[in-house]
């Protein structure tokens, strides 16, 4: 199955590459090809448009707020599912895109213990085995996937809520919300470290490059992989 | 769809805040009282609520029972539900007037995510207004009696009114106009189940109904729509009208109460990760360190010299 879906995915790659392109500098590292970036925005573009007509829908204290951007209340809720349409798509190609990178390993675990040192900031750096993607980074894709598989299943009993069985609404609707309360942590978290928590790391999903320096203190293991280096580990 | 000025409006679906106006006038509780014991199956008031919603005539689907179509639909409000049973030997037609029960609760107001959508007036109408309807259609499996019909057209959600357009003008229900047995009657709340009352114990007392009843649930708060039924023990027999209506927990402690509570950690979440940002501080690229590199000759083969030689 892997070998299938990494044809696909390099594919995929050249294909993007041929329209658009990444420039790497002296000192900084290709981290994000054009595929990758593109599927990205898509997921994130269509995340916040759901998550934002679905906010409108969640709650009544955001029903005036939210429903204008979409041009009123009938025009969001026909307008949410495609949304999460959308997402639910984009997602699915970028789930096979980093399916390899994302798999889990006994450094992540070890990652997720250390979590306390990671969220108050006593270590300057990653630890050396820390790879393409740390432990937090690997759990908020998997809790996509999960949240994509509820919201996938959930959302179409919602959508074409006039035909289903009532309680089936009122189960799909719960897990729905719960679905999105998850989503909503990670991705405050997300953007957080993103952008205002980590320099230099929203540039690698714009430009899709990083400076030699910020891999090597938020990737380490991915840095000697990438540059063939072997800084002291001291 | 009337105009909610007529009439004191006291709760409105999805609105944060005060409802304008709420307890500034009196207004007296409403009820429609159903004897389903007197109901002969006229269709009169099927008719008469076509014709004075200005309805088209649809058409009717035949299924071997006196009934006009399987159940209410989105321009059919009032559908009078047939079922034969048998009681000690003897047929009987049980024919009851199904329509929105209009709820002390309403299951569909609980229910409505839209501002204004669904209202119910201080005299207990529950009212749909569809201009404020996003089609969502939550409505329909917040109530407990599957009332609101979906329009797949416009995407809005429709239901009996109990009148509303002629009850804010002193007048009585068109269905209540055109009864011509007298088992349908409309007033206060107070005097419907007093009604009520005095027709069951006639029942349990002078016909040998020992389990004649009024069906006026309180799981939900009591409806302003009566039942007088041969036998309410046995409520699911009259077309299935649920015994013990209740509203999806979705729509009462998950949306009152978590839904609420989930907002407020997401906005808890945003202030931690900005204090967070001004206290712990960011994570900083950190400068590399030189790389280690080996003589020409150790590389080679030969043993590694005590000292290291450090390349930028």
């Amino acid at each position: 199955m892997s070998s299938s879906v990494e044809r696909f995915d390099d594919k995929a790659r050249a294909e993007f590459e041929k329209y658009g392109r990444t420039v790497v500098h002296r000192g900084e590292l290709l981290r994000h090809p054009v595929y990758t970036r593109v599927l990205h925005w898509t997921v994130a573009i269509s995340f916040i448009l759901a998550l934002l007509s679905g906010f409108a829908i969640y709650s009544p204290w955001l029903y005036r707020w939210l429903t204008p951007l979409f041009g009123g209340g009938a025009m969001t809720r026909l307008l949410h599912p495609w949304f999460g349409l959308v997402f639910t798509v984009a997602f699915f190609f970028q789930f096979l895109n980093w399916l390899a990178p994302m798999r889990w390993t006994e450094a992540d675990t070890r990652w997720m213990k250390r979590l306390r040192t990671y969220v108050s900031n006593r270590e300057t750096r990653e630890l050396p085995e820390t790879s393409f993607f740390n432990g937090g980074q690997k759990l908020y894709f998997w809790l996509i996937v999960l949240s994509a598989v509820l919201f996938l299943i959930t959302g179409i009993p919602l959508w074409f809520d006039d035909v289903v069985a009532r309680w089936l609404v009122a189960v799909s609707y719960v897990v729905h919300d719960i679905a999105a309360l998850i989503m909503l942590a990670g991705f405050i978290i997300h953007v957080y470290e993103g952008t205002a928590a980590q320099p230099g790391t929203f540039r690698s999903m714009i430009d899709g490059t990083v400076s030699r320096a910020w891999a090597w203190t938020h990737h380490p293991a991915w840095y000697r992989k990438a540059t063939g280096d072997k800084p002291r580990e001291d | 769809m009337s105009n909610p000025q007529t009439m004191q409006i006291q709760e409105i679906s999805a609105h944060p805040g005060p409802v304008p106006g709420r307890g500034t006038q009196r207004a007296a509780e409403v009820c429609k009282y159903i004897d389903v014991t007197t109901c002969i199956g006229c269709k009169a008031c099927e008719v008469a609520c076509v014709e004075w919603n200005d309805h088209p005539f649809r058409e009717t689907s035949f299924d071997n029972t006196y009934q006009t179509m399987p159940s209410t639909e989105w321009n059919y409000w009032n559908l009078i539900k047939f079922v034969e049973h048998e009681r000690d030997g003897n047929l009987m037609w049980l024919m009851r007037k199904d329509q929105c029960m209009h709820c002390e609760d309403p299951g569909c107001l609980r229910a409505c995510p839209a501002d204004g959508a669904v209202i119910k007036y201080e005299n207990g109408i529950v009212d749909f207004q569809q201009e404020n309807c996003i089609g969502c259609g939550y409505c329909i499996s917040g109530c407990p009696f599957d009332i609101p019909k979906f329009n797949p057209k416009t995407k809005k959600v429709f239901k009996c009114t109990l009148c509303s357009d002629r009850v804010g003008q002193g007048l009585e229900p068109a269905c209540i106009k055109a009864c011509p047995t007298g088992c349908l009657h409309f007033g206060t709340k107070q005097d419907m189940v007093q009604i009520a009352r005095t027709r069951v114990s006639q029942l349990q007392n002078e016909s040998g109904f020992a389990n004649a009843g009024v069906y006026d649930p309180q799981s939900i708060g009591g409806t302003h729509v009566i039942y007088v039924l041969h036998d309410i023990t046995n409520a699911e027999l009259y077309g299935g009208l649920p015994a013990n209506p209740v509203i999806p927990p979705s729509y009462t402690i998950w949306k009152w109460l978590a839904k609420p509570t989930g907002l407020l950690m997401a906005i808890l979440g945003v202030f931690a990760v900005f204090f967070h940002r001004i206290t712990v501080g960011p994570k900083l690229p950190q400068p590399e360190p030189p790389v280690l590199t080996k003589y020409p000759d150790e590389a080679a083969g030969a043993p590694a010299r005590s000292g290291r030689r450090e390349v930028p």
